[in-house]
């Protein structure tokens, strides 16, 4: 029996999924990029077995090279992937470690168009990390802990840096870290939606990601868009998914 | 591009500077342009060297960025670096620097340039359509007349605007017929190739010289010669590239399409098709030159119908595949425009743009790979 391999090589995480012909996947693991991204790729490979490789993520290129594999962009992988989970879905939104992206698909889910924000890392899950740091939480409780909020909390720097120093000032101001971190959550969704609506007209909308883990982003964007968010078991695979599927249409 | 043609144009390139040193010496002025808003065939009229100024690359901009914000457009430091660090063979050898109010950047940045350059801005009305902006444009127009006649010590009189026209016109002409050449399948000439020619032969002193070099460029195009012994492709597809003006130096985007094995087959900008324009040589040559040029679609127009009616056109003439909408940081005007450029391609023709904002850096060169990558895929 044939497998079909998709690695997604992103700026935080490996991922790497393997599915069979029918399209269930086998095989499914994860590590940190790192700093050198090629040793990690060739260990996980070597993990599992597989007939073809399609390749997607910023370092696709990389890949290419050292293991002669096609490639395609994170943009089609993620559509592809997220379609998977959800057949009729026509909006995906992807927020990784260093861009967040969103796509838009015609019903066929052929791409239709796509937003991307990547010169900085504002609004990422660098960015988050880095806030929920700042603010003494974890990134994984970070959501949790913006819900538990008493006030509501305006927070309008963006850019890394900058909100670092804002939210700096609000703690010693003496705003709690729950607030903080729910004016951060919400700025955050502030930006994100302005780049669904460039590309959307109010379909529901699928969450894929790291960041799709943190339960006050769903219910923020929910809030604001007034759609229904999905987000799938695994958010983060849905790139690396998307990739194996592709390498499955190409064999 | 072939390696032979390539050898001559840099040659030519190289022999122009001296022919401009040589033509100085005897006594002819030199015209600095920036923008295509300004009419060449002022300076053609009293027989000096029009040339275009550089703008395009990189290299200057840290001398430039001593003086003006770093969040300025590109091109508007580009042309400000070159100038003050004394780099642009164009800009020395010019008698006069010939500036148009296209943006607040630049309008602002000449105030600078007059510095250390004589420097003629010509005032540009932001609309098309209204008469009392054309009686201004035309009192503009033959204000720069009287700046060129005092630059050049000549008269210009009705016979030599005329003829000035006359030549212009079929330098365009020719111009177009080169660009035209891709709107074959699959294109003869690739879009870095058509923007060396269109920029080299654009700094070239002798017109007519000019104008027979696109003519034999355009003849050995369509006969394959910049194709020969190009692997066959079976996924390019045709692009057009809108928005800002690009050159030598400022063409990644260009590359990138290229490098991703698609072609940019036409250019909807001022370094490429708005220049494909020709100026009426049956009505008053002032009224003639302040009509035409008062129509270049350039996104400083509101509104500027001209550039859509443009882009429906050559999408249909190019067989367009997919309209990368290129936008200098900073650029407002194309910036906002890019909105109403996707929204009537996706009504007329049901393709949606690319539109890409960035410098003439190579910082983001990955990132903007992704989006063309992206693109390409989609179409």
């Amino acid at each position: 029996m044939k497998k079909f391999a998709g690695i997604d090589i992103g700026s935080r995480t490996i991922e790497l999924v393997v599915i069979d012909e029918a399209g269930q996947i086998v095989n499914s693991l994860q590590t940190d990029t790192g700093f050198d991204p090629m040793s990690e790729a060739k260990r996980m490979t070597g993990e599992v077995e597989y007939t073809t490789i399609m390749a997607t993520g910023y370092g696709r290129n990389l890949f290419e090279i050292a293991f002669d594999s096609p490639t395609v962009t994170e943009i089609k992988a993620h559509a592809t992937g997220a379609r998977f989970y959800f057949p009729e879905a026509t909006v995906v939104l992807d927020i990784g470690g260093q861009d967040s992206k969103v796509i838009s698909m015609f019903p066929s889910g052929k791409v239709k168009k796509f937003e991307m924000n990547d010169r900085c890392a504002a609004g990422t899950g660098k960015f988050m990390e880095i806030m929920a740091k700042s603010l003494g939480f974890d990134i994984e409780q970070f959501g949790e802990k913006a819900m538990k909020y008493k006030h509501r909390l305006q927070i309008s720097a963006m850019c890394t840096v900058f909100a670092e120093s804002e939210v700096t000032s609000l703690i010693a101001k003496g705003h709690s870290p729950a607030d903080i971190a729910m004016g951060l959550h919400q700025s955050i969704t502030n930006r994100v939606a302005g780049m669904i609506k460039r590309v959307s007209a109010g379909e529901d909308l699928v969450f894929t990601g790291g960041v799709a883990y943190n339960p006050c982003m769903h219910d923020q964007l929910e809030k604001q868009l007034g759609v229904r968010v999905l987000t799938p078991d695994n958010p983060q695979h849905v790139g690396a998914l998307g990739a194996a599927l592709l390498a499955r249409a190409e064999a | 591009m072939k390696e032979e043609i390539a050898n001559r144009l840099q040659q030519i390139s190289e022999q122009n500077l001296i022919d401009i040193e040589q033509a100085k010496e005897q006594g002819r002025s030199v015209i600095g342009f920036y923008c295509l808003y300004s009419p060449t065939e002022m300076a053609v009229a009293v027989n000096a060297i029009p040339v275009p100024l550089c703008g395009t690359r990189n290299d200057p901009i840290p001398a430039a960025e001593e003086t003006l914000p770093r969040n300025l457009c590109p091109l508007i430091k580009s042309s400000y670096g070159y100038g003050v660090s004394d780099t642009c063979p164009y800009f020395r050898a010019s008698d006069i620097i010939i500036g148009d109010t296209t943006c607040d950047g630049k309008k602002k940045m000449f105030e600078l340039m007059a510095r250390f350059k004589p420097t003629h801005v010509i005032e540009l009305p932001q609309s098309q359509n209204n008469p009392m902006a054309m009686e201004f444009w035309r009192a503009e127009i033959e204000h720069f007349k009287t700046v060129i006649e005092e630059t050049s010590g000549q008269q210009i009189d009705k016979a030599k605007l005329g003829a000035a026209i006359k030549l212009m016109n079929r330098e365009r002409h020719v111009r177009k017929a080169l660009m035209d050449v891709n709107k074959a399948k699959p294109a003869p000439l690739r879009g870095a190739e058509l923007i060396e020619i269109l920029f080299r032969v654009g700094f070239l002193a002798d017109k007519e010289y000019g104008i027979s070099l696109m003519e034999e460029l355009t003849a050995a195009a369509r006969e394959g010669a910049f194709r020969q012994g190009d692997p066959p492709k079976n996924r390019a597809r045709r692009i057009l590239l809108t928005g800002v003006p690009v050159g030598l130096g400022s063409d990644k985007i260009v590359n990138i399409v290229e490098q991703l094995g698609s072609d940019i087959v036409a250019f909807e900008n001022c370094s490429g098709y708005k220049q494909a324009f020709t100026v009426d040589e049956g009505k008053d040559p002032i009224d003639a030159l302040a009509e035409q040029y008062l129509a270049t679609p350039c996104s400083v127009m509101s509104p500027n119908e001209g550039r859509f009616n443009l882009l429906r056109e050559m999408v249909e003439e190019f067989s367009i595949d997919g309209v990368i909408d290129l936008t200098w940081q900073g650029c407002h005007t194309y910036n906002v425009e890019a909105y109403l450029v996707d929204k009537m391609l996706q009504e007329t023709f049901g393709i949606t743009s690319l539109h890409l904002e960035t410098d003439y850096s190579e910082s983001d060169t990955e990132q903007l790979k992704v989006r063309i990558e992206a693109y390409l895929e989609m179409l």
